[in-house]
């Protein structure tokens, strides 16, 4: 078994797989409030993305075992599917924010401490490795059911490695 | 033993799949008892703090503890179902068909039940190494328990022995509770649980180390460590032993089924590797050899709490048809879209092997 293999064996995304894309990036580059991305590169029974999808950008399911397909044109960013995912495994990248150099990214959030605005955090990858320095920009909880949404001031270059923060 | 209580459906085990299974028969009127041997209904789901899969009609994106207070609220719906909580089926007796239960520690009474539905759940599986006997070493239940019911952290620094989606969800769930998870180990070459689960660990950094194993825990009065080591394909440990300073081992190396008194009651059981253990044979619609005795939740296999769930819905209907409670088109409807919705919660990777499981002890229906 290869190297790469093995990390996806183990819960480490390491290259494009149905399920797991990224948006085309001429569409990315210029969308105010971003686009997601989702991560599921697993066939299993599971469909809130798509059910809680307010435009519609997460097409209908054949079949619940069926893996997110998203309309980037429908896609706001809204990050509705990022407070719903089970798997916390929606991510929304919006490259329009700030100056040249950052991004704002908006992750799931359910540990402690409680992330305020304006605060500093650590960026960590896939790998639980801290790769950058972020900021809290603003925390949101949309369904009221304790999975918060952090928008996340990030290293534009680093929004396809970056997918957690640490509070601390 | 004075009393004898006489019910028309006694369900053993208030659970995802035997609160479904009591419902789903008190709605078509039938007086239901149910016994569960803890002291709260719910089972496993009142631990559950995180959101669970499926679609809507099995509630996903909801925590599991909210699914088994939605339960509640339906079945307290009903005036024809009474529950017993602290209270243990002990024993069936075919002879007449009587259960027997204890309530605590010493209020026993029989039920003579028209129909049984087994909702008995499953048991934590342990593997053997030395000083596993040793405080700190935990079934992954009980840690949960602990963190999830009772608010108490069970230690500062866990070493977690499996990645099936019981190892994957309780680590997070750790983590969340301020306990460091020094690693998972596992013993195949990739996790057994949902890819986002294990997604969901590694990013806040816990290492995965496929093919391996805990060889030995280490400590005198207590964990204080435990050694870890790659194994082989016919899982012989080799190469370097791993030292990890924890204070928890925890084990969620699997469950298999509580058959006990589908055994005494003498239906047909099969073993069968892909549901864990031993099962009951059943038809479709959960009907075990025995006329009277239907199964359901992870006593007929283990599977997700989902599932679980929707097989207590078809064996509580199933009940309440044999007993001629409702209509033939009602039973119908309602029998094909728990059908429709269990193909459906099967229809993944992970439901492959159930679906292989069942066709094992499934049979189409049974001469009456």
């Amino acid at each position: 078994m290869t190297d790469k293999q093995k990390l996806f064996n183990s819960g480490i995304l390491t290259e494009e797989r149905p399920g797991a894309v990224s948006p085309p990036r001429d569409l990315w580059e210029n969308k105010k409030n971003g686009l997601v991305i989702i991560e599921c590169p697993q066939r299993i029974p599971c469909n809130p993305c798509h059910t809680s999808c307010p435009t519609g950008a997460v097409v209908p399911f054949d079949d619940i075992n069926d893996q997110p397909q998203i309309d980037y044109t429908k896609c706001t960013g809204c990050a509705r599917c990022v407070a719903v995912c089970p798997g916390l495994a929606c991510f929304v990248v919006d490259l329009t924010w700030g100056d040249e150099s950052k991004a704002l990214m908006k992750l799931p959030y359910e540990m402690l401490p409680s992330p305020e605005e304006g605060r500093q955090v650590d960026c960590l990858n896939r790998e639980g490795n801290v790769v950058a320095k972020g900021t809290i920009v603003r925390v949101t909880e949309p369904m009221h059911d304790k999975t918060k949404v952090v928008q996340v001031e990030v290293p534009k270059d680093l929004v396809m490695d970056i997918r957690a923060i640490k509070v601390v | 033993m004075r009393t004898l209580r006489e019910t028309d459906v006694m369900v053993i085990g208030g659970g995802p799949a035997g609160l479904s299974a009591a419902a789903e028969a008190a709605s078509f009127g039938c007086d239901v008892t149910l016994v569960e041997s803890d002291l709260a209904l719910g089972g496993q789901l009142i631990k559950q703090t995180h959101k669970f899969f499926g679609s809507k009609d099995e509630r996903a994106g909801t925590r599991g503890f909210k699914i088994s207070e939605l339960l509640l609220e339906e079945l307290s719906g009903y005036g024809n179902v009474k529950a017993y909580t602290n209270c243990t089926a002990t024993g069936y007796y075919p002879e007449d068909g009587v259960v027997t239960c204890v309530r605590a520690e010493d209020e026993y009474f029989k039920i003579k039940p028209k129909k049984i539905v087994m909702a008995t759940g499953a048991q934590e599986r342990l593997i053997p190494f030395p000083n596993n006997h040793l405080p700190g070493v935990y079934g992954a239940g009980a840690v949960q328990t602990l963190m999830n019911v009772y608010g108490v952290k069970p230690g500062d620094k866990v070493l977690m022995v499996g990645a099936g989606n019981i190892g994957l969800i309780v680590s997070y769930q750790l983590i969340q509770a301020g306990v460091q998870v020094a690693g998972i180990v596992e013993a195949m070459d990739k996790v057994g649980g949902y890819w986002v689960h294990a997604a969901k660990v590694r990013r806040l950094g816990v290492p995965i180390y496929l093919r391996h194993t805990i060889v030995e825990a280490i400590g005198e009065q207590y964990v204080t460590g435990a050694v870890i080591q790659e194994i082989d394909e016919r899982f012989q440990p080799q190469g370097e032993r791993k030292s990890v300073d924890v204070d928890i081992i925890c084990m969620a190396v699997g469950l298999s089924p509580t058959c006990e008194l589908l055994w005494q009651a003498g239906c047909e059981m099969v073993f069968v590797p892909e549901l864990c253990g031993y099962v009951a044979q059943r038809d479709r619609n959960m009907r075990t050899s025995h006329k009277d005795i239907w199964v359901a939740g992870d006593a007929a296999g283990i599977e997700e709490a989902s599932s679980a769930m929707v097989e207590g819905r078809i064996a509580g209907v199933s009940t309440a048809r044999a007993l001629g409670r409702g209509t033939h088109e009602e039973h119908e409807k309602r029998l094909a879209e728990y059908h429709r919705r269990l193909d459906d919660l099967r229809g993944g990777e992970v439901g492959e092997k159930i679906c292989q499981g069942l066709s094992c002890c499934t049979v189409d229906c049974w001469e009456v």
